[in-house]
This record gives C-alpha cells, sequence and structure tokens, in this order.
C-alpha cells in the first residue's frame, strides 16, 4: 500500500463510468433507434417482382388477335464488368460505340453494384447470336421480359396499346404501379386493365454487399406468386376483321357489325389503320410520332370518335317515331313534286319527282319530301307547342342510342350530338321556331352527329324490331368466360314491333328491287335490308353511307360503312357491306372478282394538295356540324395523353 | 508455505482465467459468424475460425509456460524484453510488410509477426521495474524524465509506421503513472486538451478563445483570495491557447488526409456514407439492426453478407452487436468491466510495486483496446484499427493479450515472494 491508495477508486470509477457511457450508446443504437433496423433491411432486402403473363387477347372463334412474346433485356452490373472487347461487343448486339459508351456510364452512374438496363427489348435472333458469347462478358446478362405480339396486325385502334407507365398513373392507381412497368394505353389493353395485368408476384432475396442472391428471405414466407392476367374472348370474328380492313384500304372511314341479337362487335375497323405491332419495340416512338403526325390520322378511332351527320339514313329513324307519334302510318301518302317547300320560300329539294308516294316506298326512294312533311308533323302539328313537340321527339330519337355515347367497352368513346330546343332557342333568339327552322334534321342533315357505331347500333335496333343490347367487343372474360352484366341487358328503343314492318320492307327494297338505291349491294340468297346515306360534307366530297342487315328475318348481322369523301351511299359503302355481310353469313364471296377488286383497288383518300389546304368553315344553316375527322389532331391527343 | 508444496496453479487467480476464457470463447464463436458458410464447419483450419481455433490452443500452451517460468523471470529480463521489441520496432519500419498503409507486420513464413503487440507488454513490465524502486517519487524529475523516455521511445517508433491506435494505447499508461503518484493536473490536462481539441475543429478558434478568457477570468474572481489557483489558472490558459493554436496547426498541415477526414466523420462535419464513412456506419447498421435480443447466432444478415469490412478482426463487435443484440453486448462489457475491476484488485494486492505497476499496466491496455475499439464501432471514436482484446481474430493479438494477462497471474500467484 502506498500514499496513492485511494486512486485505484478514481482508476475504476473512470473504467465503470466509460463502459457505461458504451452500454448508454449501445442501448440508443439497438433499443431506441430502429432506424438502423430499416437500413440493414433495405442492405440485404431485393423486392423481386416477377410479371405475370398479360392476358392474351382471343377472337370470337378463340384465335389470337395478341399474345406475348419473349423478348430479351440485356442488363449491365458496372462493377462485375471487366476488360472486353467493345468493338465485338457492339457489333454483337447491333449499337454504336457512341451508344455504348452513353448507356454503360448511365449505368455506372446509378449503381456499380446493381443491374441497370442496358439495351430494351434485344430481338430474339440478336439474342440468339449474342447468347453464344455472353460468357466473354462477366457483368452482362439477359433478363427475359414479354412484349405484345399481334400475329395478324389486325385492329389495331381497338386493342390498343400497352407502354410504361407515366407519373399521373403511378399516381391514380395508388402505387400499384412503378416506374417501368407497363400498362393499358388504349383501347381494350386500357379498359380491361386491371384484369388483363394480372397479379404480380414477389420474391423476398437477401443480397450481399456485391448484391449477389443469397437466397430467399425466411424460406419465401412472404413471397407471392404471380398469377397471370385474364384472356378476353373478344366478339370480333378474325376473318371478317381483316377482310373488312382490306376493303378499307386506302379509304378513310369505318366498318362497323354488330350482332343483332347479342350486341357483340363482329368487326370494327377504323381506316386508315395502322399495324399495331409498329406500338412494340425499340422503334415503337419513332413510330408514335410518324403515326401521331399522319393527315390520314390512323390513331383516331373513327368508329367511336368520328361524328357525322347521319344524312338520309337518319329517315329509318323519322319513319318509326312518327309512326310511334302517330302522325303517319304504314299508308300515309305525301306528294313529292320534286322537293318540299317550307317557311316563306324555303325549299328542299329531293333527287326525283317521287309523285304520290308512301311509307314503305320514302325508305326505298329516299324521298325527301316525306320526311320533310313528316318531321313537319311531328313538330308543328302534333298538338303541342312546337318547342315541346321537338323536345318529345328528341327524347325518342335518343332512345336509339343517338346523342350519348352507347358505352362500349373503349375508352374515349364520343356522345355524338342531338341539338336541345334551347340550342335553338338561343339560336333563333325566341323560342317560336318550328320546323321550318332546323327542317334539315328530317333527312339526317344540320346540327347531327352521329357515330359509326351508333349509326350500327340503329340497325341492330331495326333488326331486332325495338330493342338493342350495348355494342361491345369483348363477349367473355377469362376460364369461366364470365360476361359483363351490362352487356347483357335489353335496351328498348321504344317502339312497337308492328311499325317496323313497312320500314323493313322498304329496306329491303332499297336492296333488292331493281330501282332500290343499293341494288348494286344485293346477294342471292340473302335479303338485306339496307339504307343508303350521302352526307354533305362543306370540307369535300361527301360522304357515302350504308347502313343495313341481313338476312331479314333472324338478323346475324348489322352493319354501318362510312366513307369518307367518296361521294353517294350506294357508289361504295353499299358494296362493302354487302361484300362484309356475305363474308360473314357465308364465309365466301359470290360476287364475281371484278366487283371486289374495284373496291379492294380504290384509292378514295383525298388529294395531297386538299389536305394542306385548311378548308374554311362556312356558316351555312343547314350544315353548321364541323366533320370531326378533318380536325381530329386535338381529339387524339385526349385519348392518349 | 513451503515452495514443495506448490504445484503450477497454486494461487492462480481463477476467476480471471475464467473471464479469459469467456472472452476468447466468445471471439471464436463470432469469428466463425463473421465468416459463417453453411458449408464450413467451425473447425475447418483454412478459415479463420479455424485458424482461430489454433491460435487459442497456441495461446493456452503459452499461458501455461508462463505459468511455469519463474516470477522472478520477469523482473530480470524486462531490460532484455524491452530492447528486443525496441529492435523488432526499428526493424518493422524497414522489412516490415505495409498491410493498409501501417508498416507493422513482420512476415514469418505464414505467420505476422506485429511487434508493437509485444511492445506494449515489455513496455508495461519495464516501466513496472523502473518506478517500482523503492521510495521513488514520480513528482520528481530525475524520476519523470526516464520513465517518459521508456515509454516515449516506442511510441516514437510506433507513430513513424504510423499507428495513431497502438500509440494510443501507450498514451493510456498514463494512468498508472497517476496511480503511482503523477499530478492530477495531468489527467485534469489531458481531458482538457481532448475537449478543446475537438472544440477547436467544430467551433472557430476565436470564439473558443473569448469562452477561454471568460471562464479564467470568472475562476480568478471566485479564487480571488488564493494566489496559488489563479497562478495555475493562467498559466492553463497560456496553454491552452499554445494548445488551439497548435491543434489547429497539426489538423491542417500535419495530418494525413485520411486521417482528417476519419475525425470529421466523427464530428459530423462530413457525412460521406459510400467513401470513407462506409465502415462505421455499416457498423452501426449491423449492430442497431440487432435490437435488444439480437437476429440470433448465425442469423446477422450485415455479418453473414459481408456488409462490414474487417468483421472478424477490428470489427468483430458488429457481429456480437448484431447477432446477440443488446443484451449480448452487455455481457460483453460487463466481462470487460469485471476483468479490469479483477486487475485493478490484483494489482492493488501486489506486495511488491513491481507487481502492482505492471497490473495497472495491463488494465490501461486493455482499456484502452476495449474502450476505443467498442467506440469505433459504434461511431463514438475515429476509426483506428486496433484489436478487441482476447475476442478479434488474429494470432499476434491473441498471443500478446495472453502473454500479457498471465504475466499478471503468475506475478499475482507468486505475491507473497519478494520480487
Amino acid at each position: 500500500m502506498n500514499s496513492f491508495f485511494k486512486r485505484r477508486y478514481i482508476i475504476q470509477g473512470i473504467f465503470i463510468l466509460v463502459a457505461l457511457i458504451l452500454l448508454g450508446r449501445l442501448y440508443y443504437i439497438q433499443v431506441v433507434d430502429d432506424r438502423y433496423k430499416l437500413s440493414a433491411d433495405n442492405n440485404v432486402l431485393r423486392k423481386l417482382v416477377i410479371y405475370p403473363a398479360r392476358g392474351v387477347i382471343l377472337d370470337r372463334f378463340s384465335k389470337v388477335l395478341v399474345q406475348n412474346e419473349p423478348v430479351y433485356d440485356l442488363m449491365v452490373i458496372p462493377g462485375q464488368v471487366e476488360e472486353m472487347d467493345t468493338l465485338e461487343f457492339c457489333k454483337l448486339i447491333k449499337i454504336s460505340k457512341p451508344a455504348f459508351d452513353k448507356a454503360f456510364k448511365k449505368a455506372k452512374n446509378y449503381s456499380l453494384y446493381r443491374a441497370s438496363l442496358f439495351q430494351k427489348q434485344l430481338s430474339a435472333v440478336t439474342y440468339a447470336a449474342f447468347q453464344e458469347k455472353l460468357f466473354e462478358y462477366p457483368g452482362f446478362y439477359v433478363q427475359n421480359r414479354s412484349v405484345r405480339f399481334y400475329p395478324d396486325s389486325t385492329a389495331a385502334q381497338f386493342l390498343g396499346y400497352i407502354g410504361e407507365v407515366n407519373d399521373r398513373e403511378i399516381k391514380k392507381y395508388d402505387g400499384f404501379y412503378s416506374q417501368g412497368d407497363y400498362i393499358g394505353k388504349t383501347g381494350i389493353e386500357k379498359s380491361y386493365e386491371e384484369l388483363l395485368r394480372g397479379q404480380r408476384g414477389v420474391r423476398n432475396i437477401m443480397v450481399d454487399v456485391h448484391n449477389r442472391d443469397q437466397g430467399s428471405f425466411f424460406d419465401g414466407k412472404y413471397d407471392t406468386t404471380a398469377v397471370a392476367g385474364d384472356n378476353l374472348i373478344s366478339s370480333l370474328d378474325k376473318k371478317l376483321q381483316m377482310f373488312g380492313e382490306s376493303l378499307m384500304v386506302n379509304k378513310i372511314g369505318s366498318i362497323v357489325a354488330i350482332e343483332p341479337s347479342t350486341g357483340e362487335i363482329l368487326a370494327s375497323i377504323s381506316s386508315p389503320g395502322y399495324d399495331p405491332n409498329m406500338m412494340v419495340g425499340r422503334e415503337r416512338g419513332n413510330n408514335y410520332m410518324k403515326l401521331l403526325n399522319n393527315p390520314f390520322k390512323p390513331m383516331f378511332i373513327r368508329p367511336i370518335q368520328a361524328e357525322y351527320p347521319p344524312g338520309s339514313i337518319f329517315k329509318v329513324i323519322n319513319a318509326l317515331v312518327a309512326q310511334e307519334m302517330g302522325v303517319i302510318d304504314a299508308n300515309t301518302y305525301f306528294n313529292c313534286p320534286g322537293g318540299y317547300k317550307y317557311g316563306r320560300n324555303g325549299w328542299m329539294g329531293c333527287t326525283h319527282v317521287h309523285g304520290t308516294i308512301n311509307l314503305e316506298q320514302s325508305i326505298e326512294e329516299s324521298c325527301n319530301t316525306y320526311y320533310g312533311n313528316t318531321f313537319s308533323r311531328m313538330i308543328d302539328h302534333s298538338g303541342l307547342r312546337p318547342v315541346n313537340a321537338y323536345t318529345r321527339w328528341r327524347n325518342m330519337v335518343m332512345k336509339f342510342g343517338i346523342g350519348n355515347a352507347l358505352g362500349i367497352d373503349l375508352p374515349a368513346e364520343r356522345n355524338g350530338l342531338i341539338p336541345t330546343a334551347d340550342y335553338y332557342t338561343k339560336r333563333f333568339k325566341n323560342d317560336k321556331w318550328t320546323s321550318s327552322f332546323n327542317i334539315s334534321l328530317s333527312i339526317g342533315q344540320g346540327e347531327l352527329g352521329i357515330t359509326p357505331l351508333q349509326m350500327a347500333n340503329v340497325m341492330a335496333i331495326v333488326a331486332n324490331r325495338g330493342f338493342y343490347y350495348k355494342p361491345h367487343l369483348i363477349k367473355a372474360i377469362g376460364d369461366k368466360k364470365i360476361i359483363k352484366e351490362e352487356y347483357t341487358i335489353r335496351n328498348d328503343a321504344g317502339i312497337e314491333a308492328k311499325y317496323f314492318d313497312p320500314v323493313i320492307q322498304g329496306m329491303s327494297n332499297v336492296v333488292n328491287a331493281p330501282n332500290g338505291t343499293a341494288y348494286n349491294a344485293k346477294i342471292n340468297d340473302i335479303e338485306i335490308c339496307g339504307k343508303t346515306g350521302t352526307v354533305q360534307n362543306p370540307h369535300g366530297d361527301n360522304h357515302s353511307v350504308f347502313v343495313a342487315f341481313a338476312p331479314r328475318e333472324n338478323p346475324k348481322i348489322a352493319i354501318a360503312v362510312v366513307v369518307e369523301n367518296a361521294g353517294y351511299g350506294a357508289t361504295w359503302s353499299a358494296p362493302i357491306a354487302s361484300l362484309m355481310i356475305e363474308k360473314y353469313l357465308r364465309d365466301s364471296i359470290t360476287r364475281p372478282k371484278y366487283y371486289m377488286d374495284r373496291l379492294l383497288n380504290a384509292n378514295l383518300l383525298p388529294g395531297q394538295k386538299k389536305l394542306y389546304n385548311k378548308p374554311s368553315v362556312k356558316k351555312d344553316t343547314i350544315i353548321p356540324i364541323k366533320m370531326e375527322s378533318t380536325k381530329p389532331v386535338s381529339i387524339i391527343k385526349q385519348t392518349i395523353h | 508455505m513451503s515452495n514443495q508444496n506448490r504445484s503450477f496453479f497454486f494461487n492462480v487467480d481463477y476467476i480471471t482465467i475464467f473471464l479469459y476464457i469467456c472472452l476468447m470463447a466468445i471471439g471464436w464463436f463470432n469469428i466463425h459468424a463473421a465468416v459463417y458458410n453453411a458449408d464450413e464447419s467451425i473447425i475447418n483450419l483454412t478459415s479463420n475460425s479455424g485458424k482461430q481455433l489454433i491460435y487459442i490452443i497456441v495461446a493456452l500452451i503459452v499461458a501455461i509456460a508462463i505459468l511455469l517460468l519463474d516470477s522472478k523471470f520477469f523482473f530480470t529480463f524486462s531490460p532484455v524484453f524491452y530492447g528486443i521489441t525496441i529492435l523488432l520496432l526499428m526493424a518493422v519500419l524497414v522489412v516490415g510488410r505495409n498491410v493498409g498503409g501501417n508498416q507493422a507486420w513482420i512476415p514469418i513464413g505464414s505467420f505476422r509477426l506485429q511487434p508493437s503487440e509485444f511492445a506494449k507488454w515489455a513496455t508495461s513490465l519495464l516501466l513496472a521495474r523502473q518506478l517500482g524502486v523503492v521510495n521513488t517519487k514520480i513528482s520528481e524529475l530525475k524520476t519523470l524524465l526516464p520513465t517518459l523516455a521508456v515509454l516515449g521511445f516506442p511510441i516514437l517508433l510506433i507513430i513513424l509506421q504510423p499507428d495513431a491506435g497502438s500509440a494510443l494505447v501507450f498514451i493510456s499508461l498514463i494512468f498508472v503513472l497517476y496511480r503511482e503518484g503523477l499530478s492530477p493536473y495531468f489527467l485534469i490536462g489531458g481531458f482538457i486538451m481532448v475537449l478543446l481539441f475537438i472544440l477547436t475543429l467544430l467551433y472557430p478558434k476565436l470564439y473558443i478563445i473569448m469562452v477561454m478568457v471568460l471562464l479564467v477570468a470568472f475562476l480568478s474572481y471566485q479564487f480571488r483570495k488564493n494566489r496559488k489557483m489563479i497562478t495555475v489558472f493562467l498559466s492553463g490558459l497560456i496553454l491552452s491557447l499554445l494548445f488551439v493554436f497548435s491543434v489547429d496547426f497539426v489538423y491542417n498541415h500535419i495530418l494525413k488526409p485520411h486521417q482528417k477526414v476519419r475525425i470529421d466523420l466523427i464530428l459530423g462535419k462530413v457525412s460521406d456514407l459510400r467513401g470513407v464513412g462506409y465502415n462505421v456506419n455499416q457498423s452501426k447498421i449491423a449492430i442497431g439492426s440487432g435490437g435488444l435480443i439480437g437476429k440470433g447466432y448465425l442469423q446477422g444478415t450485415q455479418t453473414k453478407f459481408d456488409f462490414v469490412p474487417e468483421q472478424s478482426t477490428d470489427f468483430i463487435f458488429c457481429t456480437v452487436g448484431e447477432e446477440w443484440g443488446f443484451i449480448g453486448s452487455f455481457i460483453v462489457i460487463g466481462l470487460y468491466v469485471f476483468l479490469l475491476l479483477r486487475i485493478i484488485h490484483i494489482a492493488e494486492r501486489q506486495r511488491a510495486p513491481f507487481g502492482r505497476i505492471y497490473g495497472y499496466a495491463v488494465a490501461c491496455i486493455i482499456f484502452c483496446h476495449f474502450f476505443v475499439n467498442i467506440a469505433m464501432t459504434i461511431g463514438l471514436m475515429p476509426v483506428i484499427g486496433i484489436p478487441l482484446p482476447f475476442i478479434s481474430y488474429g494470432g499476434s493479438s491473441l498471443l500478446s493479450f495472453t502473454i500479457l494477462l498471465f504475466t499478471l497471474i503468475k506475478l499475482d500467484s507468486n505475491r507473497m515472494g519478494i520480487v
């Protein structure tokens, strides 16, 4: 013992104090602060998303419209890349040296140890050649992905396409998607996105400091398996669809064919179309711009987005509505002196001097005078004030599915247009207007807008004699073949069945009587009932329209054909509809070859000069509706972004 | 008691040996966990845990050999040991292998000898012998200067390697001098120096100087009747001012960039989690993620997947913290405190000053390693590469600590004898 004995306690005290400081700090970081726990998980846990196969879309006979095709994304982990023959490598994957340097730098900046995408979607051919040499390039590997593939390149606008999600979509679906995921952008791909995408799986793996796989976390306790998306069975008939597309080559317009008894859309052609495979793969961006800049607007889905005044086919509706109102019947005769005189000195010309003509003949010969008189009776002589009578008329017309979107299973369907009474009251400054003020509605001209889909649906109503099912493109979902309930509900057009007889007889005569306006569309042994229309177009040649259903008894197909700038309905649209009907009902064409060749080879595109001259919009009381198809740029933007 | 009755282990302090074995066992299991690979057995001789087992066996043999020696041996030969280690420390500067920036190793076959580990032991012995002379007063200059020389020589050589960690261990021997009568002002001064060092690097010099001047003025006023105290305060102020300026100078002109960065990281002046701060950050994550009871033996993800570098050597405590949690950390720290207190207890019961002084030296060295190493892994100290005694992987380290401890146990077993 010496005199400094007590200092042992000070030294011991310091030792204990230091130990307590260490323990305090340890208690804090181990027990109190759980930040470190998260950091440790971030270090070692990687969530691998397992992408399910997207649902396949089949046609009504289970033929593939869209399927998945494997592609190969080239990935790189820059930290593992060794010295290599860069030029040889570039040659193998078909990129330039600067492109290689750029991609490599980008990957390096992202992370040395994590994989980044080096080159998107190598084709199967490139991959096959590259695969053998892959081992020479440590740090590079290939990841399988699947992209959409359209074996017959058909129905592009209706199937739609998928693309990488944007920020807005990520937000909208509340974190379901993350950057780089694919989502349906348009068409069926978009409207059935939630069914097609399936359920993603997650595999939790642990990695070491070099990001190497160290096996699954907790033996896969938190893993989920991917569930493939539902397959969709479309109502489209691929053969008919492709046949229609070939008929519409070099023409602008639409064909819509519906099965009246179900509302299933058999064919829906929007021309010009495009090859849906253009929207897949490395060239996608360029192709997209090409399509967007194409003056004929291939991205514009005409059957549901183009609105036309229906022209003479609207007479069918007026004939039915007038009968239901009781202002005419099958035996009502009007005299046609070659036109209809209205107001003080208004004159609506007719094609011929028809003389005394009844309802059936008025349809067959498309007599404007008859409908001028009919419309006048409905509006001016119904016992109501014309303004109110107009509203009643409008409501009855709207029951045909006009003026509102039909609710097809595609995004961006347009409503069409049928003006309200208020519209005219405002326009004429008071509500004392009569049928003389909007007489053009009697023959389907003027302020009307109807989509080709709505036209075809009207034919389905006539074929069914008074009702329709909502037209739709998907008839069954998944293995259980579920059909959406809304497509099984019968919608009534509010017209008694007996009123259809004279109209249908007239429509039959249009095609089958030698003096009918569409006699050239007649098919032996199939009774087509149809109606031609010629839509006045202030911007150029008139649009050719033809609507029809067939056969007359127990109808199987209702169809609308619009060919823009093609003149009379009978000239182009009726033969096209006729061929479509025969193709669908008989699966073969009995007409002579020249009949079809004329249609297949016709080029009815407007001349290039005309395209670049912006047509001036005339203020015209008869035709104030602007043709949507002539300025669809803004619409396309709406549907895509 | 007669010499004939004594066996090898007579009077041996079994508590210390028990603690020693506990720590070694903890080390061995955790080294296995740190390099864990499901395919390898813990005694696979090519793995670190297998090698460590060999080192443990060697260490135990050496321990027994020390117990067999005559306790006078250490007293007598301490100048020789000291001389040899000084020669080795010189030699390492010439023929040593440079590992991680430090020229600290002499390769002998597959074994790498680290002379600085043994220098601690030899210096402790010589220090004990020198101060143990009856009636020395350390406060006298003629005692203090040779003592400082004994300490300073190896420190100088080690700084030349440069190995700041080992140098720090030697500096910790100041507690021994304190126990033997060194003025407490040295301890207080040392503490103030550390404080000022940190403050100088964190805050502008001007503020620190102003605070110091105000503080001294206030204290001088309080003690205005005590002239002696005022003198102490004023000289303290002058020394502190000199220190502040020299720290500034050393930091800006003498420290190497990597050393500056390490200090900056601790002080929170920079944060660089990918670069220099990577080790510490990953180490903190490992320990912090252990929670209260840990992830379980061999279940530490940070440890298993190599996120913490050096984890079987300097960062072995990460494995303890991650797999055994706060409870494991508590037990390990508890064992060290128990061991240190036991060593001081042993030191104090020595009749001969040689044993007592040597005992304190052992306590200081172990304490310094234990504190600096653990503080480093949890981010309280800069990264200073010194091993955790008895636990860290490595032959040199285990062997030198064994020799250090068992020399004390041997001296203690013979404490009744007169040295």
